[in-house]
């Protein structure tokens, strides 16, 4: 056992567990941050994906001990008060779920990808996205999301870099 | 029985409310809906008793039964104009809480934020057998619509006798009672104020024709889509309660196992409760962790089974339904002319043999629930398709009264059939009564792939007989094991012989979205191909010259005109169809696929379905399920199987175990036949039957090699 710091979202928190215990155990069992999904435990299904350091990481299979220090955002950490994130109102806008279970991750995963790529091919988006699993079958749907949320976050990045 | 009613609380179902007590329960006295529910109208909606007996599943009686089973929804509005449903149905991303509150609003004219759908609470909502089988656009949908037609009757009613005119001269609109004449209008909360109107929906009640839809018939986005893309829901997995501990289960190492011997001393002085009940051994701890660590440190000895392979299957389910007599009733067999004369006398005839593996749903939600005892009263908060049935199940287990027992589902993960048992719920009832606190139970994706049921593997035999032109003379169909749904061919053949053949499954196999009949479709709908084939006839026009249904022949041309049917094609291209009737809905579903020579890569490029279910409800939904069915039959036609040996599975892991991916995706195009003149189906099976016989034919079409096994190229073609 030891005490972990761990910064996610806005806030800092103090763990008392074993390093080794997974970053997803700690989001879900210790401080209830439960947007984030368990789908396999071995990185496969991408459910559980969340941002360290800005990168897409599968929080199943990250121990807690080798983030603390490092920022952390989760899907409860990308609204900005009631104004969605772009890739959530994207979401929303092309209907790209049914049951939702994958959304978190899918959504996680779009994030980073638009950070570093803010106009993907669709080739791009589904290589990007191929670690993350819909049981549902929304892929295309998906796919078009990603394509909307770039297209409404490019005046925000014009914005921001002719500041 | 006496009414428990607790009226000190508010109600707030939806949000499943885990710190409240469950204090509700409704008795047969109408009245007391009022008690709870505040004033208001609540109209019911009464089965007709055919219909009772056809959903409460076979008549067997149901002990502790709160609501009369005649009941199978109610709404209600308040003197605040707020608007809740009550059904027994439950939401997994089929997205009928959408549908259903559209069907509200429409016969209602309010806006569909302010309904509140109140789904698959044992407590609060009338009981269902369970959301399978298409069920809920056919039969709650028009049930809902009638009950909020009601009370529209209801509060035109209301509004003629206080403006003292005639009622058929006021209309409902947006959430108020107009009269056009006078340009009076009262909104539907100032009518209710102080009334305990209840009302049964009248046999007779008109309803909106499809025609005339405004609310219903549009897309409509899933209604609560906020709460998803923030993780704000909380889907079972995510449930706690205070106190609350968590358990796991101690596996057999293989099906059929016994336990001889079990040490829990270790687990017990790591401070863990431990239950060994028979087989059952499981533990509850303070984390995850802590209770895999407890079960880690318990020795068991075990009687193993030998039990079969995959590699042995086909041949025992075939042995298998030879020694066993055939127990299959009058009702998986079908009879008509002479098929052994009309063989005989046939100038070509074909035989064949198809097969599907044992395939896996995996919902990317396991199976969890949390468990709470509050003396001998028990709350399970769990992700199934049957509340109800696992209520049941509960009360069994534990040897208590249905009474005594509350199921909840919050809105899974989703289930494709998979989620209709109720393990997770009496494990986690089982340790938290051992516990006395509140546990949960979350299967991790291995158990989920052992410990659950698989879709019936199967093998299928089919005869056929028919004329140099093209007329099919004779058709015999044996399906050994994999179901009989969609075992009857819809193509017109004079002599017929359609059996199923009951055997005794090696794996515990169940229920599995559009069930057998995506295995019979393919075997049908290949071996239509192979008989056009042998005959040299175009593969469409041999399916119409044998096929009278307008509206499956109506789908098949649909799709045929998007695709481009009979246009040329490259190397290494091919095309191909399937199609058919189940769930009352009709399908044509046509594939391009392209084949690598030399690797033997099976790419499918292209897919087009078309599809009637009568009047739609949602378009955007419907083309969700639509596209959503043909992604997720990709694994079941090309690559998903089952391995087992002795009782155990040999790719149970998401490393193992390939399920579909961004990278599988085709592009995908639908057409909707919108027949408003025709009652709403649903549509969350029937779209998955086309896609394996069409990527079948047409990998036929590209390459000449015919594969009549589901998955058709686990390894690519060449390997396969």
């Amino acid at each position: 056992m030891s005490t972990i710091q761990l910064a996610i979202n806005t806030k800092s928190y103090s763990v008392d567990t074993d390093p080794q215990t997974s970053l997803l155990t700690v989001l879900r069992e210790y401080l209830d941050l439960t947007g984030s999904k368990y789908g396999c435990g071995e990185g496969q299904c991408g459910a559980c994906t969340v941002l360290i350091d800005g990168k897409a990481q599968r929080s199943c299979i990250t121990r807690v001990g080798s983030v603390s220090g490092k920022q952390i955002t989760t899907i409860e950490g990308i609204a900005k008060g009631d104004r969605l994130h772009p890739v959530q109102q994207a979401f929303l806008d092309e209907g790209a779920m049914q049951c939702a279970y994958c959304t978190s991750g899918m959504i996680m995963s779009a994030v980073a990808l638009l950070q570093k790529n803010t106009e993907p091919h669709e080739k791009e988006i589904i290589d990007f996205m191929d670690g993350n699993i819909c049981r549902c079958g929304t892929y295309s749907r998906i796919v078009r999301a990603i394509q909307r949320a770039a297209k409404a976050q490019a005046p925000a990045l014009a914005k921001g870099a002719s500041r | 029985m006496s009414a428990k009613t607790n009226t000190g609380l508010p109600l707030e179902p939806e949000r499943y409310e885990l710190r409240a007590a469950a204090p509700y329960r409704f008795d047969l006295d109408r009245r007391d809906f009022f008690k709870f529910l505040g004033a208001g109208v609540v109209v019911v909606s009464v089965l007709k008793p055919a219909i009772v007996a056809q959903e409460s599943g076979g008549g067997r009686q149901r002990r502790g039964e709160s609501l009369p089973q005649q009941i199978d929804a109610w709404l209600h509005i308040g003197e605040n104009g707020k608007v809740t449903a009550y059904t027994g149905k439950v939401e997994m991303g089929q997205n009928i809480r959408t549908s259903l509150s559209q069907a509200v609003a429409e016969e209602l004219h309010v806006p569909m934020d302010i309904i509140e759908m109140v789904m698959g609470d044992t407590q609060l909502t009338p009981f269902d057998m369970g959301t399978f089988g298409s069920r809920t656009t056919p039969t709650m949908n028009p049930q809902l619509r009638k009950a909020a037609a009601a009370v529209r009757e209801i509060l035109i009613g209301l509004a003629a006798s206080q403006w003292k005119t005639d009622r058929q001269q006021l209309v409902a609109s947006d959430g108020k009672i107009v009269d056009p004449k006078s340009n009076r209008s009262i909104e539907y909360a100032a009518l209710l104020k102080g009334q305990q109107i209840t009302q049964d929906i009248a046999a007779d009640q008109l309803l909106i024709p499809a025609t005339h839809w405004k609310v219903a018939g549009q897309p409509a986005l899933k209604i609560d889509g906020r709460d998803f893309v923030t993780g704000k829901h909380r889907y079972p997995s995510d449930q706690k309660l205070p106190n609350m501990l968590y358990g796991k289960v101690l596996r057999p190492p293989a099906f059929n196992a016994t336990l001889l011997s079990a040490d829990t001393k270790m687990a017990e002085q790591m401070g863990a409760t431990v239950v060994q009940d028979g087989n059952f051994v499981g533990v509850a701890a303070s984390s995850t962790q802590a209770a895999e660590a407890a079960i880690a440190a318990i020795h068991t000895e075990w009687k193993p089974e030998p039990q079969i392979s995959n590699k042995e299957l086909f041949d025992f389910l075939r042995k298998d339904a030879a020694d066993g007599k055939d127990p299959s009733g009058d009702g998986d067999r079908f009879e008509t002319g002479s098929v052994d004369q009309a063989l005989s006398s046939a100038d070509h005839r074909l035989q064949q043999t198809y097969t599907v593996s044992y395939i896996a749903h995996v919902p990317l939600e396991p199976r969890a629930a949390l468990a709470n005892w509050e003396g001998d009263q028990l709350t399970v908060w769990t992700g199934t398709q049957r509340p109800f049935g696992v209520r049941g199940q509960l009360a069994e287990a534990f040897r208590i009264s249905e009474e005594k027992v509350r199921v909840l589902m919050p809105d899974t993960g989703s289930g494709y059939g998979g989620k209709h048992t109720g393990e997770t719920a009496i494990e986690a009832a089982r340790l938290a009564r051992a516990a006395k606190r509140p546990v949960k139970v979350v299967w991790t994706r291995e158990e989920e792939f052992s410990w659950a049921y698989f879709r019936p593997a199967g093998v299928i035999d089919v005869m056929s007989g028919v004329r140099s032109d093209g007329t099919i003379t004779a058709w015999e169909f044996h399906n050994y094991n994999s179901g009989s749904a969609g075992i009857r061919t819809y193509y017109e053949v004079p002599n017929q012989r359609i059996m199923f053949h009951e055997v005794h499954s090696p794996l515990r196999q169940g229920s599995y979205r559009a069930l057998a009949a995506t295995a019979n479709h393919f075997a049908r709908e290949s071996h239509m191909d192979e008989i056009a084939h042998a005959l040299k006839m175009d593969s469409l026009d041999f399916r119409l010259k044998n096929l009278k249904n307008e509206r499956l022949r109506a789908v098949f041309e649909a799709a045929a005109k998007q695709f481009g049917w009979g246009k040329t094609k490259a190397p290494g291209q091919g095309y191909g169809m399937g199609g058919g009737y189940e769930k009352l809905g009709n399908l044509a579903t046509f594939a391009e696929v392209s084949v690598d020579s030399k690797s033997g890569d099976v790419k499918v490029v292209r897919v087009i379905s078309a599809f009637e279910c009568g009047a739609i409800v949602n378009p955007d939904n419907l083309r969700n399920q639509i596209e959503g069915s043909n992604v997720q039959g990709l694994g079941g036609a090309l690559f998903e199987a089952i391995e087992f040996e002795n009782g155990k599975i040999l790719n149970g892991r998401l490393s193992q175990y390939r399920v579909p991916r961004f990278s599988d995706l085709p592009t995908l195009e639908t057409v909707l036949l919108d027949r408003k003149d025709i009652p709403s189906v649903g549509a969350g099976e029937c779209p998955m039957i086309g896609l394996a016989p069409a990527i079948a034919n047409a990998i036929f079409d590209a390459t000449g090699t015919r594969l009549r096994a589901l998955p058709l190229v686990p390894n690519g073609l060449k390997a396969s």
